[in-house]
């Protein structure tokens, strides 16, 4: 809307007929793409008409009456040559019988039109913000996703087979085309201090690609989401090792956890 | 040539020659200059009379705006800017009767004797003489930007006025 601010003032002079040279080019081109500024103008013409209708005097002198019917009169008789004004094309039938006092429909209605750029735009405006409101959901229901893996507060459950003590397990979710890569670990054992795991991916060939640092949280839980990768790895595996804090670009031996894709 | 239409028209006259003619009588300030300008007013509307769109504002209001613009622009001997189909003003009020009308101007006044003076005088000087924003800021020796913002003010406080009175179409 600041576009508008800046035409604000520029309008009422538009209004006034008072305003010249580039500024008003400027405006009318403005005006001729903006029904808002356009309705605007119309208003402000009205506020300046009260100044005109305020105005008092003496009455026109009576002749000037008769004058004005009789140039009339003297025009419908000459009309075919009439024509001397710049004019839009009205048909030469009878307005006034029309035009009642009432709303006549054979009026030029510039202000339907108006009323109809209006309804147009509402209705675009409508269709963006659905538009947005849907990508908006989706958006909602992907975080959604993301938060049940991701979220410190979320509660994990392994499952393992009756009468075993709960093993470390790690889950990679890979997704090739994206670089996208999910891990979830669980009953990783806690290590000593100023070390952690590190997550590789094993490529069909060639040397294993750093995937994440991680420690284990008080559970033994860990996740790693999207740390960056190559584009397009293809992964034969992916493995764990014990590594300093910082991480390393080689695996440090020995492999602590490692697996195939299912 | 069909009698019913000179009828109307001398309606028309009737209900609105004071308007046209007071406001013609202002910017001018002279009686046959401003009859002049009467005349081509109704003229130039009974010739082209689809120029008004009766749906929406007064005639009342639409005709003192375009006899305010003819009668600068005689002033100013400038040739007319403004093609009369293009002016659309958009005003609740019709101010036809003259009661109304005298309630209005009263009003009005009260609206600009209560601007600061320096606005009502921009205002008027805008609107009665048809001067231009520069040239208002050397007769006054304020800054352009300042008479600017005088004259839109001006023309919201008389909105303001009559749109609390109720029956502004906004």
């Amino acid at each position: 809307m600041s576009q508008h601010e800046q035409f604000a003032e520029d309008l009422a002079l538009y209004a006034l007929n008072t305003l010249q040279g580039e500024d008003r080019a400027t405006l009318e081109k403005h005006l001729a793409t903006c029904p808002e500024c356009r309705l605007e103008l119309a208003q402000l013409r009205g506020d300046g008409a009260l100044l005109a209708l305020s105005t008092m005097g003496p009455k026109p002198p009576a002749r000037a009456r008769q004058r004005l019917l009789d140039a009339a009169a003297k025009q419908a008789a000459d009309s075919p040559r009439a024509q001397q004004t710049r004019e839009s094309a009205s048909p030469r039938r009878s307005w006034w019988g029309a035009l009642g006092w009432a709303a006549t429909a054979a009026v030029i209605v510039f202000a339907a039109s108006l009323w109809k750029e209006n309804a147009a735009l509402r209705q675009e405006v409508m269709t963006w913000r659905a538009l947005a409101g849907q990508q908006t959901l989706e958006l909602e229901n992907v975080r959604n996703v993301a938060r049940a893996i991701t979220d410190p507060s979320v509660e994990r459950f392994t499952l393992v087979a009756m009468k075993t003590p709960p093993q470390p397990q790690g889950k990679a979710f890979y997704l090739r085309n994206r670089s996208n890569l999910v891990f979830v670990a669980n009953n990783m054992p806690p290590l000593p201090p100023q070390k952690a795991y590190e997550l590789w991916l094993i490529p069909a060939q060639g040397a294993p690609i750093p995937a994440g640092v991680f420690k284990p949280d008080a559970h033994g839980s860990a996740t790693v989401v999207n740390p960056p990768l190559p584009a397009g790895m293809e992964a034969k595996a992916f493995a764990i090792t014990v590594e300093n804090e910082a991480g390393a670009t080689t695996p440090t031996m020995p492999i602590v956890m490692m697996g195939t894709g299912e | 040539m069909k009698s019913g239409d000179q009828s109307a028209l001398a309606e028309l006259y009737d209900r609105y020659s004071s308007v046209v003619y007071a406001v013609a009588l202002r910017v001018l300030g002279d009686t046959g200059a401003a009859e002049d300008i009467l005349q081509e007013v109704f003229l130039q509307l009974w010739r082209n009379p689809g120029a008004f769109d009766s749906a929406r504002g007064s005639l009342g209001a639409w005709l003192a705006v375009i006899t305010r613009n003819r009668a600068i622009d005689s002033l100013r001997r400038r040739k007319p800017e403004t093609d009369i189909e293009d002016v659309i003003v958009s005003v609740a009020p019709d101010l036809a009767a003259a009661a109304d009308r005298s309630r209005a101007a009263e009003k009005v006044r009260g609206v600009l004797g209560s601007m600061p003076t320096a606005q009502r005088s921009a205002l008027e000087m805008a609107y009665f003489e048809g001067m231009s924003h520069s040239e208002i800021a050397t007769k006054t020796g304020e800054p352009l930007g300042t008479i600017k913002t005088r004259i839109r003010a001006g023309l919201m406080s008389l909105r303001k006025a009559f749109a609390v009175a109720g029956g502004s179409s906004g």
